[in-house]
């Protein structure tokens, strides 16, 4: 970090006078735009969150009283267990698929440029776009999917159209955007050292051997940035539900922000809503803590203990 | 850690592989075969992955080439035939795709600029200039970007409905101009520009220049393909976004393509060809910038693990 190697002029020089107004000049878009952006909406929406604020209606003070409401809301619930089963099946699938893709990869000596390309596309996608096309291939009557099925001799699934189906479909087409992760695996893999392999193979170790005692330790860092971002992105998923499914089958896909959205901008209940996004930002806090804590176990940082 | 270090400790290893690969032929030639064999497997599962990443884009351009006989036309067919072109004028027919990416057009000229200008600005103070205050700014900048946007949408939402600008642009463009939404990349560029050497500040600094010039004619033009970076990541957001233009955008004529795509959706629901034919147009597009910024895009993300 450069913190440390920032010089310490003596204090009264000119430079460093003007330097610190410059400093602010540079600065202050950014942080009157994080004042009124961030901070300043972060706060206003935990005050928000405290009243029952509905669009056309005074606003009154109500403490937790929406905490306490969203306790009892059953439909909270099932939204923050959608969202959790979603997270759960997209992030590690997500996971797995880049990393083996990675892996074989950077195996590939020749077309490694053209196949990385080719994964990548789905990436370019905008998720509008992705949702439209992966309902066409979701469509039980004419869908790719479901003709591939028939031609496997497959029973024919009613994908995102079913109530058991429809949050794996829309992890199946999140995972379909796996080259990000992908080729940030494929940047760590590319810094294993070389001589641990080399040395594993005269010592006669397996191909599976090499990748769960050299390949998985020395890349968990990189597999622990993947599971955060990851999941942070998965939790806030909302693009796809919206085109898509509209929460539905039975709110088979109600995933939290689209609940959050339809409480503030379809019910008006902005108060209720600001409670809301309260306890996702918690929830996340949460996740990436317990995530960090259990990376201990297993994330192993070449440059010593972290 | 040091780079030299470990550049010594491999080739001493490479020396030490070659003394080894010289004791047997035989093993060598077995090891040869498998390797072979090895090579062929990994281009196979390699080549299922390509279908599976592939597959769905086919599917994308053959129904957007079918009428709604073909397509649900039993048995299957896998190609159009005849080839059916009006899908396209149709859709552009049915919903005013070139006014809705004249509208994204027309956002993105603000967005681009604005990020561009107020992250790279910030970015130079948190890199180049010491200033008191700097650290924690910085740090607070970054903690920004845990925060979920659903936190700050309510809240942004109601002001920019208080002062009437519901229904304009500008709520989707004048925060670019006070990087909002650009803690990454304020933390990516400050990253590219510490790996800048000092001495060219100081050698402008010597001849009476002011940060101001370090920032436009030493920084800036030493930092084209991480700005590039930034602008193509920007552009994608931009086209991308569908919550924003949801939510500020009443008038379906001020529509983005995104949002235009997602209404489209629900008016001709069933139109297959039609959805098609209308999500090649939103999707090629960045296909394209994609080929023209490959070698950025590619090395952004291995450097830093965006998401794109």
């Amino acid at each position: 970090m450069s913190t440390a190697t920032v010089s310490r002029r003596p204090s009264g020089s000119g430079l460093q006078r003007s330097q610190g107004r410059w400093g602010w000049f540079f600065a202050l878009p950014a942080l009157v735009g994080f004042l009124l952006f961030t901070g300043g909406p972060m706060i206003a929406s935990a005050v928000i969150g405290m009243t029952n604020w509905t669009i056309g209606q005074a606003p009154k003070f109500i403490g937790f009283g929406n905490y306490e409401a969203i306790a009892q809301d059953a439909l909270f619930w099932k939204s923050l267990s959608v969202t959790g089963y979603y997270a759960i099946l997209a992030v590690p699938g997500g996971l797995v698929v880049a990393f083996l893709t990675a892996s074989l990869l950077n195996q590939a000596r020749r077309g490694r440029g053209l196949f990385r390309t080719a994964f990548y596309l789905p990436v370019l996608v905008p998720p509008v776009a992705s949702a439209v096309l992966w309902l066409w291939l979701f469509n039980p009557d004419a869908g790719l999917l479901n003709q591939l099925f028939k031609a496997l001799g497959l029973p024919p699934l009613l994908w995102v159209y079913g109530e058991s189906t429809a949050m794996p479909s829309v992890a199946l087409m999140s995972i379909w955007g796996f080259g990000n992760m992908t080729l940030v695996f494929l940047a760590g893999l590319q810094g294993v050292s070389k001589e641990l392999y080399e040395a594993a193979e005269c010592d006669g170790a397996s191909a599976l051997r090499r990748m769960w005692h050299i390949t998985i330790p020395s890349i968990s860092p990189v597999i622990l940035f993947n599971m955060i971002t990851g999941m942070i992105a998965a939790v806030q998923v909302f693009d796809a539900a919206y085109v898509m499914t509209q929460g539905g089958p039975n709110n088979a896909t109600l995933v939290y922000v689209f609940y959050l959205y339809s409480k503030a901008f379809a019910e008006s209940q902005l108060g209720y809503a600001s409670a809301l996004a309260w306890i996702l930002f918690l929830v996340i806090l949460i996740v990436t803590v317990i995530l960090f804590r259990t990376s201990r176990q297993w994330v192993f940082y070449e440059g010593g203990k972290r | 850690m040091s780079a030299t270090s470990q550049t010594i400790i491999t080739t001493e290893a490479v020396a030490v592989g070659t003394q080894l690969a010289g004791t047997g032929r035989r093993r060598d030639r077995r090891a040869q075969t498998r390797s072979a064999i090895g090579r062929a497997v990994i281009y196979v599962l390699l080549l299922v992955g390509v279908g599976f990443a592939l597959v769905p884009f086919f599917w994308l351009i053959r129904s957007s080439l079918m009428d709604q006989v073909q397509i649900f036309a039993s048995p299957p067919k896998w190609l159009p035939n005849p080839v059916v072109w009006s899908n396209y004028p149709d859709a552009l027919k049915a919903a005013p795709f070139a006014r809705y990416l004249f509208n994204t057009l027309n956002i993105m000229v603000l967005v681009v600029p604005g990020t561009l200008l107020s992250c790279s600005a910030a970015a130079f103070a948190f890199s180049r200039l010491h200033w008191r205050g700097r650290n924690v700014f910085f740090a607070l900048l970054i903690s920004g970007m845990m925060l979920p946007y659903a936190v700050t949408l309510i809240p942004t939402f109601i002001a920019w409905q208080k002062l009437g600008f519901v229904d304009t642009y500008i709520p989707l463009t004048i925060p670019a101009f006070f990087g909002a939404g650009g803690a990454f990349y304020i933390f990516m560029l400050r990253q590219f520009f510490m790996a800048i050497p000092n001495d060219l500040d100081n050698a402008v600094y010597i001849d009476g220049g002011s940060p101001w010039t370090v920032y436009w004619r030493v920084i800036l033009p030493l930092s084209k393909g991480p700005l590039t970076l930034v602008a193509v990541f920007t552009i994608i957001a931009v086209w991308n976004d569908l919550l924003n233009p949801l939510i500020y955008l009443s008038d379906s004529n001020k529509y983005t393509l995104s949002l235009g795509l997602a209404s489209f959706r629900g008016l001709y629901n069933s139109q297959w060809g039609l959805l098609m034919a209308a999500s090649v147009m939103v999707i090629a597009p960045l296909i394209v910038l994609f080929f023209f910024a490959q070698r950025q895009i590619m090395e952004g993300i291995a450097l830093t693990g965006v998401k794109g």
